[in-house]
């Protein structure tokens, strides 16, 4: 009687249990340590920042990093500490905002794309590939071009350029869950194409799709910051990372730390997205993660077997 | 079960007589090789408190013709034929009313019950789809409780908790409860059940086919069964169809069709079939076993059937160059009972004077 005697075990949280194993992997910890606190200098910013963002001090110019200026001054006096705390919220805003268009038109596009087939997918994916085809700083300056520089049309650039990525990833995991028995289940009793498309494909369809969103994340903040380094993006006098790098290049060789740093702040927010994407993928993909569920075991288990031993 | 619901519409859903009746049901695919023609004219009828199981190997259609009876196929296979399911014709009805009758008349248990159930979905969830997308419960909580009625109808412990768990956190023959669970969600008049215990151990098969048998007693379900199990057709069926490259080569009672096959297939089929009982042995000691008989030769590609008689090119009978070029029809052959007793074979009734295997 396998099924009487089947032990009923109380329901797990399936999200705790696949968050805990995600911050059990250094990376995605640092990851998401680093997340936590640019979200938070970005929150509070204006507690965090020494000063204000334009506050011009002429007679501390181009001051080298001290105890008065952690970061240094710019050419106008700036604090550059201080504008680079400013500017992470327009770094964020961007990367959340335009990731979070171009994931939802995307993952639309290629839901129906996929689910439906035929014709549709014919005609929604050729247009994908067409905005697929220009390079993608190339389409974010046409589309800016024609909607004007400034912080939002940047976000909307950056927006419809990652729109096809997200419509192949998604389109791609819904052709394989569109074949799952559970779906043809489904519609055997009676289940209509919404409740298919939203309550059984697109959650089964979820996890290369939160994968490919946090390593957007990292590429929308580095658009951003070529946009605003070319002069497109964020206008001055607005701190932005990218901006205040393009500012910083003519001082390089005279005062380092204007460029340096907010250049450094990039690096570390890409850094830390594209480590929290491929933790997701070990965690959210159910091979790796049984895998990684065996290997912690069988970690925890010598650990538990060598009890002198400290690492 | 307490009381059964009577659908204002369809009538009560026990009513007696032919719960379905299949007339010259044909799939073709057009495929980058030519057209696959899949299931090739079939009829049957399924009467109410009747199991009628379709046996033949992978690849026969018989999986193939009954999704065409829901419209479960993709939408590029070409289905004709008529499908009456309480005198309506099923393949002529649009989405919209197949939707109607799909989980709400009509009942299928899935072959898989580790991939029949949507993994990030609680069972409650699933369960209470088919009765809240036809409006039987009146609302969530009314929905829950008749999911656990239904839970504890096919003998599953804890019937409250279990609708709050998750697929993976059930067995195999749970899983498999639940999925019958559902296919009853709707009170269904026909059952369809699509290999439903192949993936199963015999064990827990033993127990879901007398599940299915007693909720079959108890409500006057009519039941398709579709397997390649023999045993399975012997312990269960009333009646049998035998398919072989998409064509019912054989049909008649489970008695008729295992004592007197007269389909060379069906007589290979069962030729390959190890005796368990041995008439010959004394005292159970098993006497010399004769050597399983297989089937030369493997299913012609739907692609590319043979003109005559589909299964002339692995026939060990041949006798005739009518079978490579003229299809024999679906002829009665000798049978016992009321039921008749057909095969689609030149032979038939010369076949059956000879013993099975010879």
């Amino acid at each position: 009687m396998s099924a009487a005697a089947a032990p009923v075990r109380p329901r797990r949280n399936r999200f705790l249990a696949g968050a805990r194993l995600l911050l059990g992997s250094p990376p995605a910890l640092f990851a998401a340590l680093v997340l936590v606190g640019v979200v938070l200098v970005a929150l509070f910013d204006d507690q965090v920042a020494p000063s204000g963002a334009n506050d011009v001090d002429v007679q501390q110019r181009l001051q080298p990093p001290g105890a008065g200026h952690w970061f240094g001054t710019d050419d106008l006096g700036r604090d550059v500490l201080s504008r680079v705390v400013l500017g992470a919220k327009v770094s964020l805003q961007v990367g959340v905002v335009a990731v979070g268009f171009s994931l939802v038109c995307g993952v639309l596009v290629g839901l129906f794309a996929g689910f439906y087939g035929r014709w549709l997918d014919t005609a929604l994916m050729r247009l994908m590939d067409v905005l697929f085809a220009f390079p993608a700083m190339l389409l974010a300056i046409a589309v800016i071009a024609i909607l004007g520089p400034g912080t939002t049309n940047a976000m909307i650039a950056i927006g419809i350029t990652y729109t096809p990525v997200f419509a192949r990833v998604t389109r791609a995991a819904v052709l394989g869950v569109r074949e799952s028995v559970f779906v043809r289940a489904s519609r055997s009793v009676g289940a209509s194409d919404p409740r298919l498309l939203f309550r059984h494909v697109l959650p089964n369809a979820l996890p290369p799709i939160i994968v490919q969103t946090s390593v957007s994340l990292a590429f929308a903040v580095l658009a951003e910051a070529a946009l605003s380094f070319v002069g497109l993006g964020t206008q001055p006098p607005a701190p932005s990372w990218g901006r205040m790098l393009a500012e910083g290049r003519g001082y390089v060789d005279l005062a380092w730390w204007i460029a340096v740093f907010p250049g450094l702040a990039i690096v570390v927010l890409v850094l830390a997205f594209n480590l929290l994407g491929d933790g997701l993928r070990d965690v959210l993909d159910p091979q790796q993660r049984s895998a990684l569920e065996a290997a912690r075991a069988r970690s925890g288990r010598r650990r538990r077997r060598t009890p002198g031993r400290t690492s | 079960m307490t009381d059964p619901v009577t659908d204002p519409v369809t009538g009560p859903a026990h009513g007696g007589g032919t719960v379905l009746d299949v007339r010259d049901l044909r799939v073709r695919v057009d495929t980058a090789r030519g057209t696959a023609d899949i299931v090739n004219g079939l009829s049957y009828s399924v009467a109410a408190g009747e199991t009628v199981a379709v046996v033949g190997e992978s690849g026969s259609g018989k999986s193939v013709s009954v999704l065409a009876l829901l419209g479960l196929l993709p939408g590029h296979a070409r289905v004709s034929g008529t499908a009456a399911f309480r005198g309506r014709d099923l393949l002529a009805m649009s989405e919209a009313e197949l939707r109607t009758v799909r989980g709400n008349g009509i009942g299928m248990v899935f072959q898989d019950p580790m991939t029949s159930l949507n993994p990030v979905l609680t069972v409650g969830r699933q369960l209470t789809e088919g009765l809240l997308a036809h409006g039987r419960a009146g609302g969530r909580k009314a929905a829950r409780a008749r999911a656990a009625e239904l839970l504890a109808d096919v003998g599953l412990p804890d019937p409250r908790g279990a609708l709050d768990r998750y697929p993976h956190e059930l067995s195999g023959g749970m899983r498999q409860r639940v999925v019958i669970a559902i296919a009853l969600s709707g009170d269904p008049a026909l059952l369809i059940a699509d290999e439903a215990t192949t993936a199963l151990d015999v064990t827990v098969q033993a127990q879901i086919l007398e599940l299915v048998a007693g909720l079959q007693r108890e409500r006057g379900t009519g039941v398709v069964w579709i397997t390649h199990d023999l045993g399975v057709v012997a312990g269960t069926a009333d009646r049998v169809l035998v398919m072989y490259g998409g064509r019912c080569v054989e049909d008649g009672s489970v008695d008729d069709v295992f004592e007197a096959p007269a389909h060379p297939y069906t007589r290979g089929l069962l030729g390959a079939l190890p005796a368990l009982h041995d008439e010959d042995g004394a005292d159970g000691a098993p006497a010399e076993r004769p050597d399983l008989v297989a089937i030369g030769g493997t299913p012609p590609p739907p692609t590319d059937l043979p003109p005559g008689c589909v299964f002339w090119p692995r026939c060990p009978v041949r006798g005739d160059e009518r079978c490579a070029t003229e299809q024999p029809p679906l002829v009665p052959v000798r049978g016992s009972g009321p039921v008749p007793h057909r095969a689609a074979t030149f032979y038939g009734e010369r076949l059956q004077q000879t013993e099975v295997g010879a």
